[in-house]
């Protein structure tokens, strides 16, 4: 298990930097795929914008951008009447489970 | 550079049927011999299986039990498009002289591995291909207006054109009324706006120009070959309406041919979903973004069989590693006019797009008769 698996599997959403030319690598590597420096390892910015969302039965799903770059899909929650693309977004929570991940979202 | 050729085809009915890996390989393979009574096993050089199975050494597995000794034999496995990806494997073999002859043989059953990819983690939960199926749709929507009619439409055209594909999966006709009402999965896919996963097995069979003759009185030629790999992860597509992989693959093999997508008279898209065959028109030039579905509109009203005559992934079944199989056996037979009921017209041209999971890859081929 990698650190971010490590992390996620706490509740902690981290991210791969590269010390070298300081690329965010997404999705999470031990080297960045620009220079294959060195990666070290920090906390994204938890708002994030709306990029895409969709609906299966009661649960609303979505794609959102974290730092320009970073994109996760998960569950959209709270009240959501009519989101616009681009809206901000907030990370509320997230997970490994029995090697599930999951992420879940709010607008804000 | 040796030209290369499609001199023949093996095909089997897509069905959910339970039938092992290496009987699927091998009714494909017996099919393509049956149809081609000039070819002697001796005569295959190469033997590519394309599939998402886990079994190990199936080209070697396959090749022993067709009682073929080949020198190059392997496995290509790039989840959907695991089938147009071997045929470009097989037109490098003989290109580069390597291989005279290849074999290509694609199979799955309807339980196969291939469906999800484990890796991209980005997608969290919704690593089932109906979310970024949703995603693409919703877009799709978004920019373009594109409505659950239009996306029915699709899907109620290769439903009729599967009618008369033997090879089917179903045969089973359906209104836009009827699919309009079909069980709804998101809140942007419906059941009949998705391919489905199922059993089959599908074979052709490449040599080079010089003896393609041999093998078959109308061989057909591979004019231009395009690929492009993305990204592994479906959330790096830059955009949602639009398929960068098959922009770039259809540019690259337009470019080899000399050929303009205007100039092609019968294709086989990727219909995984109903909006995919809308995305991939557009993104392959047959016209101009956020017209797709007034295009498949008027071929389903004029019974136009241009865009995938066999009735696509939808009509016929998607049986991952033989579907870009069986799109090429069915240009080839247009090609060849042998299509029978769903023959177009004096065609010359022929388009296949394969592509693989939520178009971070996608392989483009033009075939010319
Ligand atoms: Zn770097």
């Amino acid at each position: 298990m990698n650190k971010f698996e490590s992390e996620l599997k706490k509740g902690n959403f981290i991210i791969s930097e590269c010390s070298d030319c300081k690329e965010i690598v997404w999705p999470p590597s031990n080297y960045c795929n620009k220079c294959f420096g060195h990666v070290k390892w920090r906390k994204p910015s938890e708002i994030g914008k709306l990029i895409e969302f969709s609906k299966k039965e009661n649960v609303n799903f979505c794609i959102a951008e974290f730092e320009e770059k970073i994109r996760i899909m998960g569950t959209l929650i709270g009240e959501i009447i009519s989101p616009k693309i681009g809206q901000r977004v907030k990370l509320k929570k997230c997970g490994l489970n029995d090697g599930q991940f999951n992420f879940t979202m709010a607008l804000i | 550079m040796n030209k290369v050729c499609l001199v023949g085809y093996g095909n089997t009915k897509f069905s959910r049927e339970n039938i092992s890996i290496d009987s699927l390989l091998l009714s494909a393979t017996k099919s393509l011999f049956e149809q081609n009574t000039n070819l002697n096993q001796k005569d295959i050089d190469a033997v590519i299986v394309s599939t998402n199975d886990n079994t190990k050494y199936l080209a070697a597995i396959l090749s022993e039990i067709a009682g073929i000794k080949p020198k190059i034999a392997h496995t290509v496995e790039s989840l959907c498009n695991s089938g147009a990806n071997s045929t470009v494997s097989a037109y490098s073999y003989i290109a580069s002289g390597l291989a005279k002859v290849v074999l290509v043989v694609g199979a799955e059953r309807y339980d196969s591995p291939g469906q999800i990819l484990d890796w991209d983690k980005s997608r969290g939960e919704f690593k089932h291909p109906i979310f970024w199926g949703s995603i693409f749709t919703k877009s799709h929507k978004r920019k373009f207006g594109t409505t659950e009619e239009e996306l029915a439409i699709v899907s109620a055209k290769n439903h009729k054109n599967a009618q008369e594909n033997p090879h089917a999966y179903s045969h089973k006709n359906y209104t836009v009324e009827e699919l309009l009402n079909s069980k709804k999965l998101t809140e942007d896919l419906k059941v009949s706006d998705c391919s489905r996963s199922c059993t089959g097995a599908s074979a052709i069979l490449l040599a080079s120009e010089d003896i393609s003759k041999k093998f078959s009185s109308h061989p057909v030629k591979i004019k231009g070959i395009g690929q492009k790999t993305v990204s592994a992860g479906f959330t790096k597509n830059a955009n949602f309406s639009c398929m960068q992989s098959t922009v770039d693959a259809g540019k690259m093999a337009y470019e080899m041919a000399g050929i303009k997508a205007s100039d092609v008279d019968v294709a086989e898209i990727h219909d995984a979903f109903t909006v995919c065959e809308l995305m991939a028109l557009e993104d392959l030039g047959f016209v101009s973004h956020g017209k797709g579905a007034k295009y498949v509109k008027n071929l389903f009203d004029t019974e136009n069989r241009k865009i995938n005559p066999r009735g696509g992934l939808i009509g016929s079944g998607h049986p991952l590693g033989a579907t870009g199989i069986a799109q090429i056996i069915e240009i080839l037979q247009q090609l060849q006019g042998v299509a029978g009921k769903r023959q177009v017209e004096n065609c010359k041209v022929g388009l296949v797009h394969n592509m693989s999971a939520a178009a971070t890859s996608s392989t483009v081929l033009l075939l010319e008769s």
